[in-house]
């Protein structure tokens, strides 16, 4: 149905026209650099933080999703991650793939990861708030501990990925790109579904899930649908990221740290908002990579990633994009009455030397504004 | 006899021990403003809670019209057109009020008739030309359209409830469950929510309406039934209950010339 944002959304924001342009245009500066940044990066070391940045990009959007809008926060989207690598490893054994073919897992990857998101999600959300989260931790734990214990996983040992005879200088490139493109992808989904009726529904279950429900909304079917997506996005993201490390173990794909990371960088960017994970995933990622290469103690990445969270938490918990978003609209609006304040001092100025008298002055003012 | 629009019958709900609801009959007859009126503990909340679907019923059947609704989900007492107000009000606080209004919009179409087959694009933007419209109507009738933008959290108390009667509104339901109205509201805002209600019911909206202020009740309602330890007292029209001494002995805790009288 071709509605569009017609008559009433615009009539309201008509004064937001230029901030809107703006946004467009920093978006597509933003994906013309993404784009670009390979080629004028063409070190691997280099290319190789790109790849990771964009996975997380894809994956804080998508954990955004579902946590984000409805505030479930869920510590296990490290499943979906570990599913869709060990779907992407189990598959390219069985079937000996190898060459650009593999890349025709990722889609399998995602659909293994959101049936394993529909069990979940029943079980889990029956529980709200912070008893999710817990629940949600011990689903982690019971996935973990089966890649360690099953032998289709090959346990401890882990699954290896098809070595590619590709070019080192650019090995990297493809796996960038499709990072890329699903987080692009995955971010405007993440918009396309805030401004929904389906994401008003998350947003109003966040607010208060007893009263949706009376309003006749089916909570547990929207929340699980959210799931669903999200767990779909990060399970490609698993797939691709085994092919690009090349293994997957119980322990790097079930990571509980990668939980934590992309709740940090929803957090920093602002929590249910489009553009925070995004931001905070291009902040937080390549800031950590930095850290480890730069310093050979290991522990030094993730004391200085703790603190930060901590720094986060109490300088500023709804995260940047709010925070500086609410810091501009009132910077504007001092400007603006600021410059109304010097209309009118002006206004009165010249209405006195032609000695008029004052009263009509002060209600042309506002008109002059106008 | 018509069937009454809502019935709660011999509705019993105990809380451990507590007996919220005993043997309770209550009607609420179509097209009019019916008055909950009872003691602190009476049972008036818990009778709204089992007819909207928040309790479950010990025992006893609720109707609306003809359908028995007795345990159905919250969910379902509102799509058979049970809109319902919270004491203490329940809004959305990070929505903006116009959010507010479009999360119950999705259930317009039951009452209007209107696109039987509208199309479910569940990634359409939220709220469609005609459900704002129609949601600004109403904001407009209840006199908060002013804040349609700005987020439900900043609206005074007052506000929130009209906020709140405006979003059970949306989905045009047959009949409207008040919990205290007036409770916290300043004296303006309290005749400024009554003319609200009167003018609701002139178009066909019911009401049952649970309230403390007596002056509101008595000037609201065409009928007022009266509730004690989860059983009905009496019933009828409000000036008839004003002076039913059954009344007066259990809901107005006896009049103080009453206390003097039975001390002599």
């Amino acid at each position: 149905m071709p509605v569009r944002d017609g008559g009433g959304w615009a009539s309201g924001r008509r004064g937001l026209r230029p901030a809107l342009a703006w946004r467009g245009g920093g978006i597509l500066v933003l994906l013309a650099a993404a784009a670009a940044f390979p080629l004028v990066f063409t070190n691997p070391l280099v290319t190789t933080i790109g790849v990771d940045t964009m996975i997380f990009v894809g994956a804080a959007s998508a954990w955004n999703i579902f946590s984000g809008y409805s505030g479930y926060i869920s510590l296990a989207h490290a499943v979906f991650f570990g599913c869709g690598a060990y779907t992407a490893g189990i598959a390219s054994r069985d079937w000996n793939l190898n060459g650009n073919v593999i890349f025709a897992m990722l889609p399998l990857a995602g659909l293994v990861a959101a049936g394993i998101a529909v069990p979940v999600g029943l079980i889990a959300l029956r529980v709200r708030r912070h008893t999710f989260m817990v629940v949600t931790i011990a689903i982690f734990f019971i996935f973990q501990l089966m890649a360690f214990n099953f032998s289709f996983t090959s346990g401890t040992s882990g699954i290896s990925a098809p070595f590619l005879v590709w070019d080192p200088q650019t090995f990297n490139n493809p796996f960038y790109y499709l990072a890329l493109a699903i987080a692009v992808a995955t971010a405007a989904l993440s918009w396309l579904i805030r401004r929904s009726r389906f994401g008003l529904q998350l947003r109003a279950i966040r607010d208060d899930e007893g009263r949706t429900t009376s309003l006749g909304v089916r909570t547990m079917w929207v929340k699980l649908s959210a799931l669903v997506i999200s767990a779909f996005v990060v399970g490609m993201l698993g797939a691709l990221w085994f092919y690009f490390i090349a293994q997957v173990l119980p322990a790097s794909g079930f990571d509980p740290a990668f939980d934590l990371v992309i709740v940090l960088m929803a957090f920093l960017g602002g929590l249910g908002t489009v553009a925070g994970p995004v931001l905070g995933a291009l902040i937080i990622e390549p800031a950590q990579q930095y850290f480890t290469q730069q310093f050979p103690n290991a522990y030094l990445s993730q004391i200085t990633l703790g603190a930060v969270f901590v720094a986060v938490i109490v300088l500023m918990p709804r995260g940047l994009v709010p925070t500086v978003g609410e810091k501009l609209t009132s910077w504007r609006a001092k400007r603006a009455s600021r410059a109304a304040a010097t209309v009118q001092a002006a206004g009165r100025r010249k209405t006195a030397l032609a000695a008029d008298p004052g009263p009509a002055v002060d209600a042309s003012a506002p008109e002059n504004l106008r | 006899m018509t069937t009454p629009l809502l019935r709660a019958d011999h509705v019993s709900k105990a809380f451990g021990g507590v007996h919220a609801l005993n043997d309770c009959t209550v009607e609420v007859d179509k097209g009019t403003i019916t008055g909950l009126i009872g003691p602190n503990g009476s049972g008036k909340t818990t009778l709204f809670n089992v007819i909207t679907g928040y309790e479950r019923v010990d025992s006893g059947d609720v109707f609306m019209g003809n359908t028995k609704i007795t345990n159905a989900p919250a969910q379902r007492a509102f799509t058979l057109g049970i809109g319902r107000t919270f004491q203490l009000t329940r809004i959305f606080p990070r929505l903006t009020v116009m959010e507010n209004m479009l999360v119950a919009a999705h259930h317009r179409d039951r009452g209007h008739g209107r696109g039987r087959s509208r199309t479910r694009n569940p990634l359409a933007g939220a709220g469609a030309a005609a459900d704002r419209r129609h949601a600004m109507d109403l904001l407009e009738f209840t006199g908060i359209a002013g804040y349609a933008t700005a987020l439900a959290g900043t609206l005074s108390y007052g506000q929130r409830k009209l906020l709140e009667l405006s979003y059970v509104l949306v989905a045009d339901p047959a009949i409207v469950l008040l919990d205290e109205p007036a409770g916290g509201v300043n004296p303006s805002l309290i005749n400024h929510i009554s003319d609200k209600i009167r003018a609701l019911n002139r178009q066909g909206t019911t009401f049952l309406v649970v309230e403390h202020n007596m002056e509101f009740v008595m000037g609201l309602c065409h009928a007022v039934t009266v509730l004690d330890y989860g059983t009905v007292v009496a019933t009828g029209p409000p000036e008839i209950i004003r002076n039913d001494p059954r009344v007066l002995d259990a809901y107005l805790g006896l009049a103080e010339e009453d206390d003097d009288a039975s001390g002599q």
